[in-house]
Formats: C-alpha cells, sequence, structure tokens
C-alpha cells in the first residue's frame, strides 16, 4: 500500500494585484485502494490542490508538505512525479499542435516505465482502452487533444489514466462536460483502475452526480481553500439536497 | 492586417502580359526587352511612388515594379518596404555589386524522359514566367551566363524526383538561373538542394502549363557563411497546379521571394515553407500570391522555428485578389515559433482584396514561444523537459515536411531539424 499525504499545505500565486493566497491549510491522506472526492464550490481552490500536487510552476507552496511514501512530492519536478507514479486528469486538458496521440502516449508511456513498451502489446492494449472508452480509432492518429471537444479530451485523461497506471490518480472534474452516456464511460474507466487495487483516486468535482457512478469512501468539503468538513458516502448526498449555502467562507476563514 | 486597397492599381492587366512577351525583345545583355512592358510597369510604380522607397508599409503589391532592367531598380537604402528587414550590410554585396562570380555548379539526377539543357542568356525561354520585382533580382537577371532548363514533357507522369543539386562556387558575388518547364498535362516533382558556400543572387522561373502539376522543393541547406537571394516566380496556366515548397536550414542570409501567377482560371496553388534560424542566422521569406483571373486557389502555410541569440526571421505574405479574379479562394497562415531567448520573428500576412465576389480569403499568423502549458502538460505525463521540447518542435515542423510527400526527401529534412534540435543550447 502507498501513502499520499498533505499536511497544512499553504499555496498561493503572483496576480497583477499582488500576491493571493489560495490554500490556507490543507490536509488530506490517501492511500492506494482508497477513493476520496473533493467537492467544493467555484474558486474554492480544487484545482489549485491538484496543479500543486503535480507541479505546476504557476503555484508556490508557502508552507506545509506532500509526501508519497514519506518522500518529499515538492522537492521533484514535474515529470519526476509523474514518474513517480502521480497522474492529474486536468480540468482543462491542453493542446499540443504537431504532437501525435499515438506518438505522445508511447514516449509518455516509456517515461513513465523507464523502458519502451513491446510494441505489439503496447498498440493492442491502447486499442483495446480507447475501445472500452468509446474512443474513435482515428483519434490515435490526431494531434493531442487538437480540435477534440470538451467530453473527448476527458475521456482522453482517462485513457492515459488506464494506460500509466499510476498509484494516485487526481481527477479534476472530469465530469463537467460530459454527457449521461460519457458520464458511465468514464466512470467504468475509473472504477476499473481503481479495482485493480493498486491505486488511489482523488475525485475532484463540484457536483454529486458522478458520485452515482463512482462511490468514493470518503467526502471533503472545500470552502475557501481549505477542507471544512469531511465524511463519508453520506456527506455527499447531504451536499445534494443543501448545496454549499450553510458553509459560510467566512467561518471557514476563522476556523 | 487586411489592406483595403482604396488606392486605384492601374497597370495590372498589362502586366500580366508582360514577361512572355518581353523575352522577344530581350537582348544578348539581357538588358531589354519589350519596352512597352518595361515602360508600363514604370507608369504602375509611378502611380504608386509615394509609397516606394519610404518604407510605408501598405503600398499595393499591384503596383511594384517589375523589369528586366537593373537601372530601373534605384540603388536599394534599406529603408524600401520589400527591404526594411533585410540586412543589406551582410548581403556581401548581392545589392551593389556587378554578380561576375563563379555560378554554383549544377547537378542534376532526373529519368530520361525529362531534359535538362544548359542554355545562353539568349535562349527564347528565358523569361517565359518570371520578371525581376526587386534589384537583386533584376541584378542576377542582368549577370547570370547560362542558365539550367529543366522540361518535362507533355504528359509525362514522372514518378521519381528529379533533384538539381546547386553547389556554391565560392564567395564572390555571382548570378544563377534555373528555369522549370512543366509542360502540360506532365507530373513532376523537381527538388532544388542548394549546398556549400557562395554568395549567390538566383532566378528560379515556374513555367506550369495548362493541366500541368508539379512540385518544387528548394532547399537552402547551405554552409553557415552563405548569402543567397532566390526569385522563384512561377507561372500557373489554365487548371495547373503547383506545390511549392522551401525548406531553409542553413547559411547566414537567406531571403526567398517566391511568387505564384495565376495566367490561367482553375489554377491551384499550395504553397508551403519551413525554415529553422539558429543563433545569428537571418530567414527571410516574401511570397506573393497573384490572383489574377478568376477561380483560382491557393493555399500558403509557412513555419518557421527559432532558437538562439539574434536568431532572426521574416515571412511577408502578399496575396493580391485583384477586380477580376472573382471566385478567387484563398487562405495563408504563418506560424513561428520561439525556442529560446534573444530570437526574434516578424510575420506579416498581407491580403489586397479588390473584388468581393470571391469564395474566401482569409489568413492568420502566430508568434508564439513554446508554451508553458504545453510543456506543464507533456512533462505532467513523466516525460522530461528536453523531450517535451524536441516532441513538440519535431510536430511542429512535421506538418509541413510531410507535406512533402517525398519520402528521402522527408527523412532528410526530419534528420536535418533533429540536428538543429541538438545544436540548440537549453
Ligand atoms: N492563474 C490564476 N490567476 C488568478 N487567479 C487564479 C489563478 N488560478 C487560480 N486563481 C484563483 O484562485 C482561486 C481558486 O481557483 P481554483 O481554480 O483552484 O478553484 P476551483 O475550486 O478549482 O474552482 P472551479 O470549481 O471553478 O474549477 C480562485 O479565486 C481563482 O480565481
Ligand atoms: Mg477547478
Amino acid at each position: 500500500m502507498s501513502t499520499l499525504e498533505i499536511r497544512d499545505l499553504h499555496v498561493s500565486i503572483e496576480t497583477e494585484q499582488g500576491t493571493k493566497q489560495i490554500l490556507k491549510g490543507v490536509n488530506l491522506t490517501v492511500n492506494t485502494g482508497e477513493t476520496h472526492a473533493i467537492m467544493g464550490p467555484n474558486g474554492s481552490g480544487k484545482s489549485t490542490l491538484a496543479s500543486t500536487i503535480a507541479g505546476h510552476p504557476r503555484y508556490n507552496v508557502d508552507s506545509g508538505s506532500i509526501t508519497l511514501d514519506g518522500d518529499d512530492v515538492l522537492a521533484m519536478t514535474v515529470d519526476q512525479r509523474a514518474r513517480a507514479g502521480l497522474f492529474l486528469a486536468m480540468q482543462y486538458p491542453v493542446e499540443v499542435p504537431g504532437v501525435t496521440m499515438t506518438n505522445f502516449l508511447r514516449t509518455a508511456k516509456t517515461a513513465i516505465d523507464g523502458e519502451a513498451p513491446k510494441l505489439r502489446t503496447w498498440t493492442k492494449d491502447v486499442k483495446a482502452a480507447m475501445a472500452q472508452l468509446r474512443i474513435e480509432e482515428d483519434f490515435a492518429s490526431r494531434n493531442v487533444n487538437e480540435g477534440f471537444s470538451g467530453g473527448e479530451k476527458k475521456r482522453i485523461e482517462i485513457l492515459q489514466m488506464e494506460l500509466f497506471k499510476p498509484r494516485f490518480a487526481i481527477l479534476d472534474e472530469t465530469d463537467s462536460g460530459l454527457d449521461v452516456d460519457a458520464l458511465k464511460v468514464v466512470s467504468e474507466g475509473v472504477n476499473r483502475a481503481q479495482g485493480a487495487g493498486n491505486m488511489g483516486t482523488l475525485l475532484i468535482t463540484h457536483y454529486t452526480r458522478i458520485l452515482r457512478y463512482i462511490k468514493p469512501d470518503f467526502v471533503h468539503v472545500f470552502i475557501d481553500g481549505r477542507v471544512a468538513e469531511e465524511g463519508g458516502p453520506e456527506l455527499a448526498d447531504r451536499l445534494e439536497d443543501e448545496g454549499y449555502d450553510r458553509f459560510d467562507a467566512s467561518d471557514a476563514v476563522t476556523a | 492586417m487586411t489592406n483595403d486597397t482604396a488606392q486605384p492599381v492601374t497597370n495590372e492587366k498589362a502586366r500580366i502580359g508582360a514577361p512572355g512577351q518581353a523575352i522577344v525583345g530581350m537582348n544578348e545583355e539581357g538588358e531589354n526587352l519589350s519596352t512597352d512592358n518595361v515602360s508600363t510597369e514604370q507608369h504602375g510604380a509611378k502611380a504608386h511612388s509615394h509609397g516606394g522607397g519610404a518604407g510605408v508599409s501598405d503600398s499595393s503589391r499591384a503596383g511594384r515594379l517589375t523589369s528586366y532592367n537593373l537601372s530601373d531598380f534605384p540603388a536599394l537604402t534599406g529603408r524600401e518596404e520589400d527591404w526594411r528587414f533585410t540586412p543589406l550590410n551582410r548581403l556581401a554585396g548581392l545589392h551593389t555589386d556587378e554578380l561576375t562570380g563563379p555560378a554554383p555548379t549544377v547537378q542534376v539526377e532526373k529519368p530520361d524522359a525529362v531534359r535538362v539543357e544548359t542554355v545562353g542568356r539568349d535562349d527564347a525561354r528565358i523569361g517565359v514566367a518570371a520578371i525581376p520585382d526587386d534589384r537583386v533580382s533584376a541584378s542576377a537577371w542582368a549577370s547570370f551566363k547560362e542558365a539550367t532548363v529543366v522540361t518535362i514533357p507533355s504528359e509525362l507522369e514522372v514518378d521519381s524526383e528529379i533533384t538539381v543539386t546547386l553547389t556554391g562556387a565560392g564567395m564572390d558575388p555571382a548570378a544563377s538561373h534555373v528555369l522549370i518547364q512543366a509542360e502540360k498535362f506532365s507530373r513532376s516533382v523537381v527538388v532544388l538542394d542548394h549546398r556549400g558556400s557562395a554568395v549567390v543572387a538566383e532566378n528560379v522561373e515556374m513555367d506550369i502549363q495548362d493541366g500541368a502539376q508539379l512540385t518544387v522543393v528548394s532547399i537552402q541547406d547551405w554552409d553557415d557563411e552563405t548569402v543567397h537571394a532566390s526569385a522563384q516566380q512561377a507561372k500557373i496556366g489554365r487548371d495547373a497546379k503547383l506545390k511549392h515548397v522551401i525548406v531553409s536550414l542553413g547559411g547566414d542570409v537567406v531571403r526567398v521571394t517566391p511568387s505564384s501567377r495565376f495566367a490561367g482560371p482553375g489554377g491551384d496553388v499550395e504553397m508551403f515553407g519551413l525554415y529553422f534560424a539558429d543563433a545569428g542566422q537571418h530567414f527571410e521569406q516574401r511570397l506573393f500570391v497573384d490572383h489574377a483571373v478568376p477561380n483560382c486557389k491557393s493555399r500558403v502555410s509557412y513555419k518557421g522555428a527559432l532558437q538562439g541569440q539574434d536568431a532572426r526571421t521574416v515571412w511577408v505574405g502578399d496575396v493580391l485578389i485583384r477586380k477580376e479574379a472573382e471566385g478567387t479562394d484563398t487562405y495563408e497562415v504563418n506560424r513561428n515559433l520561439v525556442l529560446s531567448d534573444g530570437a526574434r520573428a516578424d510575420s506579416v500576412p498581407n491580403l489586397e482584396i479588390e473584388t468581393g465576389l470571391i469564395e474566401g480569403a482569409g489568413h492568420a499568423s502566430t508568434t508564439g514561444r513554446f508554451d508553458d502549458e504545453q510543456l506543464f502538460y507533456l512533462q505532467s505525463r513523466g516525460i522530461p523537459e528536453d523531450v517535451a521540447r524536441r516532441l513538440v518542435v519535431r510536430g511542429f515542423l512535421n506538418e509541413i515536411i510531410q507535406q512533402i510527400r517525398v519520402p528521402a526527401l522527408e527523412e532528410r529534412l526530419q534528420a536535418a531539424v533533429e540536428r538543429e534540435l541538438e545544436a540548440g543550447d537549453y
């Protein structure tokens, strides 16, 4: 079993108006085999947490720690983190013109595993994973995310998760922009990966809809840069009924 | 940047007919030609003389002086619209000196059915498809001693490419002339492979006759010190098709000015360009598409990468849709990728539209740095930074390389891009 541990994390960014605090003391422990849902209103800092774990250079860690089985994640470069087993499915996946999906997937897999995948089985694996996610075959020859619809990009993120087999997957609003059919397909993908037993999932979402298909073990409510409440799956049901209104941001700040 | 051509354009019809007829009157020195044409052109130029020489960017391309006569072109100051980006002090005399140095040697690889001749200045075919439109081109025209004429006979379809290798013969300013004549309904690929050390001004004429399909790939793979100015003019006949590709990789100053002029309806041109400038290199490409007749189509796509201190590229894309060119369909795009500090890319699309009765006309131009978000995305998939950069640059330029569709050439250019990348000091 592996553990991803986030302790008292404070993160800020530089804006034109000056330094802006976004994360104000986040604590979170995720073990492989567990699914954690992080829910919260717009702007509460969910994506900031995800990007900080992945190492996006825009986010400054002012204090706190992130460790993976005790190793200091914050000391690693972005690509080292990925090779250590962290995977971020982005809220807004980036288009990379000129680089085909096939080339990209193979290059990434080679980097993550430290050796090139066996060509025959790899091609088969990619095809099978694409079929399961209902991704058209011709996507393989298209450029990374270029001209893909929002929903297609999200499926491509999950495709990568299934192929790269990370120890921890952080899914940032993978559900947004998906219709019900796509939501089911994507959820099945996550459940397949999670079901293999070697992955922990941090499922970031704004809505409870996806939690009908992916059952979280834990739910964390994110308000104004920190976890305001935690519980089991029943907490999600309560949010479904009550929304985030009962969490007053100013309370969370003074807590 | 769409130019609104409020200025009346007076002499375009006269100009269109010019080059073909002009040859007849050209004498041994190549200085004279049908005086009607020259004087017509000069009037055309005068009509816009307020734009000439003052570096005014929006003078209509229709008014550009064209002449076989060197003395019609005033000495360059560097302030001219079409020279304002060019470092004249690095032209090694191309624009001032007589071009009497030894011309690059010419070697041709070709199938038997294709004719290659070395001809004198008085050959009747010289000038069939081109007329100089800048001083250096006119100087080359006045100075070349022999021309290489490549003829693809009517209806011949050539499977393998015809390769013309031009190897620099030294650093004395020289002139060079190539004419490619694709006769009716022929189909062929011609590669102009420029290598070695030279200071050379070159005119390349491409005569694509009715129904012919010609691909021309001009590779500038010169040694570091080379200075090269190349005017490559195509005359595209009725229902004819040209694919023109320039690839600039090596040399100190390389300035290529390709132009495509439609001479009959139904013509189709694709113009591609790829350039990769390293520290100190100046690569300039100025193209012109002259939609002078109805129902022709043009697609222009140029891509450049720059890395290193004072790597410099210029792209200017003039597309002119004349009043009579109804049904025109045109799109031009230039994209530049700046890979390091200290490099600079200029990109100036310039679309002039004189009729509203067209299928479509558009342009796009971007000059981006290698994007941090792209880098982050690739790194977040475990790909180290240097590998990520290569992946992106390779991909960026491959979009053009893939268009060439000559496997051996694609491989060579891919390898050349790899070398450029390896030379980079990331
Ligand atoms: N690059 C940035 N520039 C300026 N402000 C930023 C930037 N990135 C994040 N922020 C701000 O930080 C706060 C947290 O943003 P973040 O994207 O982490 O929220 P979120 O919870 O993911 O929201 P959403 O549900 O809309 O995705 C917001 O107020 C946001 O405006
Ligand atoms: Mg977000």
